[in-house]
């Protein structure tokens, strides 16, 4: 189980193969990627994300370990990037394992879902208009709220 | 005590982090936010929908509720938007 916090990049491919390496045969591994999206209607130059460290890491630390406890998971981890970002730069990954399929799904999307919420960070699009603050949508306490 | 702002907060009143003196009766992290948006105008703008402020005594989330007697740095920012 681990957390990690950083304005450092990382590298999606090399996370995943040192956490299946660590897995020991586990049975199932997924894992998520998110990056920063830029669309042709809506193109940005880059992504700002502020990060209040300290609670951040309390924040995910829970996070993990809640999901842990409530699908059985073999191992759960964190990585969340801060700082400036280009379009196509993964900004978050979490991954998870468990002895089966089903529990590493959901283990996955229930971090996800928490992280959203629950983690402070806040992102700053820039694009061609200016520079603005992403608002909080709806449907992401909507999708945390199925948890509940 | 030692209040952080951060995101939108953080720019409308112009500052990362200040320490304040905590006048008396000011016991939660509600009635902190009250102080702080009655002692100007801009402070009064930033705070003025109250729903949109989240609070962190200590680094832990906490609601407006929360007592903040004896913490030492009390976060104060706008909803999350990470993943």
């Amino acid at each position: 189980m681990g957390v990690r916090v950083s304005t450092g990049a990382f590298d999606p491919g090399a996370e995943t193969n040192a956490f299946l390496a660590a897995g020991n045969g586990a049975g199932a591994a997924v894992t998520f990627t998110g990056v920063v999206r830029s669309k042709p209607d809506a193109p940005i130059t880059a992504l700002t994300l502020e990060c209040y460290p300290d609670l951040a890491i309390n924040q995910l630390t829970a996070i993990v370990a809640a999901a842990t406890e409530r699908f059985g998971l073999l191992a759960a981890t964190v990585i969340h990037r801060y700082g400036t970002l280009g379009p196509g730069e993964p900004i978050v990954q979490v991954m998870t394992l468990s002895p089966h399929r089903d529990a590493a799904f959901k283990g996955a999307e229930f971090l996800m879902d928490y992280l959203k919420t629950d983690a402070p960070f806040w992102k700053q699009e820039t694009g061609p208009t200016g520079t603005h603050w992403v608002e909080a949508k709806a449907e992401d306490d909507v999708a945390k709220a199925r948890w509940e | 005590m030692k209040i952080l702002y951060f995101a939108w907060l953080r720019e409308r009143l112009n500052r990362g982090e200040e320490e304040v003196s905590l006048p008396p009766g000011v016991a939660t992290v509600g009635d902190l936010i009250d102080w702080l948006a009655s002692r100007d105008e801009a402070a009064e703008l930033a705070f003025a929908k109250r729903s949109l402020i989240k609070a962190a005594v200590d680094a832990k989330l906490v609601n407006h509720s929360a007592p903040i007697a004896g913490a030492s740095v009390v976060a104060l920012f706008p909803p999350m938007t990470g993943g």
